[in-house]
């Protein structure tokens, strides 16, 4: 397919300015989930600046995509992307897991405006979106129901509960995109717990299965066209292929990026690497 | 140890796991994605033929260590206290406690002080949901020492136990004592006027509490609750009769837990002095740090000083 290439640049420089926010946020707060975070961000970045169908004027609008983060821990480019989109200014990312801030450690949909719902227990969002995607259809709706987890999510039993309920209800309008970066808290997932074979996986639980390059915006952008152009009447699975703390040499597939926060000198020299990024882009 | 060092529950738990693991052979440790957060990494890294990671899945978890234990080993098993008590209940309610298995449940980042992950995972309701269970223990170990003997104590134990454990490091305020009974609980102070009841995380403050109440000339004794279930209920009247006020302190919510066990206790008593509950006042917490977090939600010595004026005065 060919790319609008214009789009392509402009999705490219959101998501280095998404990356951005994240190393400012978590060196402001002293925390935060910064590798699960980077991790995304791409997958992030077409999503609310191409796919999603919302409306930051009008958040609760009835006919809006519905976006669930179920790994609610990587919520610092859910955060930026929502200021980015004008859900809430700008300033508020500077009181990211501060005392009385909206912005907590985890997505409080009570709190933060366009977060469709909290989130932070893993192995919630699929079910959730279930729920969402048959009221769509009871409602004759056309939304559409997008829901991200993790891959060392996928151990928790609820995600599979879920993905026979899915294709059951022959969910056509609930995309799940796993950000599979091979990595969890206490190693790689293999090793923890083994999660392979993926694909035959949600093969045989009746879903329509892509597998794409999680941090490619060309990639994230033609897969998800496939996805919500496929016709069959059965729930959609992404396998994104992704870098936990992509875009910075040194968190880059490091577990001790996922929960850490940079010091001054390790934010700068992020900051640096993201800012050289953008400048091969102009 | 010295006395002044600062030390978290759950690390004390590491480290006395491996200790323990040295003798007793049947001791086998389960973790969900969390063996670095809970210290139960330092027993695997020794003893990785007694370790497993069940993958962030506490529900399969809870189901392993229960079969485990009918073959005579003892599971440790470890999360942080919201995946514990809440994700994995009905494991631990029908299947553990109901068949009296032999499993120690030990949840670590229980309360709002575990800081900045906020309300999804701050555990204020634990101690009610794992005190309503039939044949459970419930423990909350006020230090590090304690914990040791807390864990020791628990492992010797036939039974379920869920131990309650928290993240900040908190200062020695048991080092003069030297046993651990299950439910029996330990007078720290003696008072005439007060009697604070309380337990992990608050007792320190509840001891910083009496020493400001006690330059006041008021006399507060400070009883710590290390076990919630089964409760010392003679401790609890034998405060009741030699004191005006009872306050209890938990990083719990007021309903459910060990505030709400001692006014159960004094509900048919003779003698019922006013209690007061010091803890999270049925609101979810947020993201903060664990100093913040207990001033906003009002769990420090100031606190309870300030309650036990306006108690005091109320009463006069
Ligand atoms: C039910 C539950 N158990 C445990 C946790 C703690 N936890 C937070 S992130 C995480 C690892 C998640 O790994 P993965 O799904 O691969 O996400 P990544 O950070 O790699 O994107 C765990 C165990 C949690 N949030 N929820
Ligand atoms: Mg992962």
């Amino acid at each position: 397919m060919v790319q609008d290439a214009e789009l392509v640049k402009r999705l490219k420089k959101m998501a280095a300015f998404i990356r951005r926010d994240s190393i400012q946020m978590s060196l402001k707060a002293g925390c935060g989930h910064v590798g699960p975070g980077l991790s995304w961000t791409d997958i992030c970045t077409v999503l609310f600046f191409h796919q999603l169908r919302i409306d930051p004027k009008n958040p609760d609008w009835l006919n809006r995509d519905r976006f669930i983060l179920s790994k609610g821990h990587g919520c610092l480019p859910l955060y930026s992307a929502l200021a980015r989109k004008g859900f809430f200014p700008m300033e508020k990312l500077d009181t990211f897991c501060q005392l009385d801030s909206c912005l907590g450690g985890h997505p409080d949909c009570l709190a933060v405006p366009g977060v469709e719902i909290s989130t932070g227990s893993l192995g919630h969002g699929l079910p959730i979106a279930i729920g969402m995607a048959i009221a769509a259809k009871s409602d004759n709706k056309k939304y559409r129901v997008i829901t991200v987890m993790g891959d060392g999510e996928l151990q928790e039993g609820t995600v599979w509960e879920a993905a026979m309920a899915a294709a059951h209800y022959r969910l056509d309008n609930l995309t799940g995109i796993i950000d599979c970066n091979k990595l969890e808290i206490d190693g790689p997932v293999k090793e923890v717990m083994n999660i392979e074979p993926l694909k035959d996986k949600w093969k045989s639980f009746g879903w329509y299965v892509e597998e794409m390059d999680g941090n490619d915006i060309e990639d994230i952008l033609s897969t998800l066209e496939r996805v919500f152009g496929y016709k069959e009447e059965k729930p959609r699975i992404i396998i994104a292929h992704t870098i936990k703390g992509k875009g910075v040499s040194f968190m880059e597939n490091q577990v001790v990026w996922h929960y850490k926060a940079p010091d001054n000198d390790e934010a700068r020299q992020a900051i640096r690497e993201i800012d050289l990024a953008l400048t091969k882009l102009k | 140890m010295s006395l002044n060092k600062l030390i978290a529950t759950r690390d004390a738990f590491g480290e006395e796991l491996v200790e323990i693991g040295k003798k007793n052979k049947n001791l086998v440790v389960l973790s969900a994605d969390l063996a670095k957060s809970t210290r139960t990494i330092e027993f695997a890294t020794v003893f990785p033929e007694r370790f497993f990671n069940a993958g962030v899945a506490e529900q399969n978890m809870m189901g392993i260590a229960a079969g485990l234990s009918t073959s005579g080993f003892v599971p440790i098993v470890s999360t942080l206290a919201i995946f514990a008590a809440g994700r994995a209940y009905d494991q631990v309610r029908n299947t553990i406690a109901h068949s009296r298995l032999n499993v120690k449940i030990v949840a670590t980042h229980s309360g709002v002080s575990m800081g900045k992950d906020g309300s999804s995972h701050q555990s204020i309701e634990d101690i009610a949901l794992m005190r309503v269970i039939p044949h459970m223990v419930v423990i909350s170990p006020a230090d590090g020492p304690e914990t040791k003997k807390a864990l020791r104590s628990a492992i010797e134990y036939e039974g379920p136990v869920y131990m309650r454990l928290g993240r900040p490091e908190l200062p020695v305020v048991t080092q003069h004592i030297n046993s651990f009974n299950i439910g029996k609980a330990d007078v720290l102070q003696e008072g005439t006027d007060v009697s604070i009841i309380t337990c992990g995380i608050m007792v320190h403050q509840a001891l910083k509490a009496a020493e400001i109440l006690s330059s006041q000339n008021i006399r507060a004794g400070v009883i710590n609750m290390h076990t919630i279930k089964p409760l010392d209920v003679e401790v609890i009247h034998q405060a009741a009769r030699s004191t005006l006020v009872i306050l209890t302190a938990e990083d719990h919510s007021i309903i459910g837990g060990l505030g709400s066990a001692v006014l159960e206790t004094l509900s048919c008593a003779n003698i019922r002095p006013p209690v007061y509950r010091i803890g999270v006042r049925d609101v979810f917490g947020e993201s903060g740090s664990t100093d913040q977090l207990m001033k906003k939600y009002e769990l420090t010595w100031e606190n309870i000083v300030q309650a036990v004026h306006k108690i005091l005065n109320r009463n006069n």
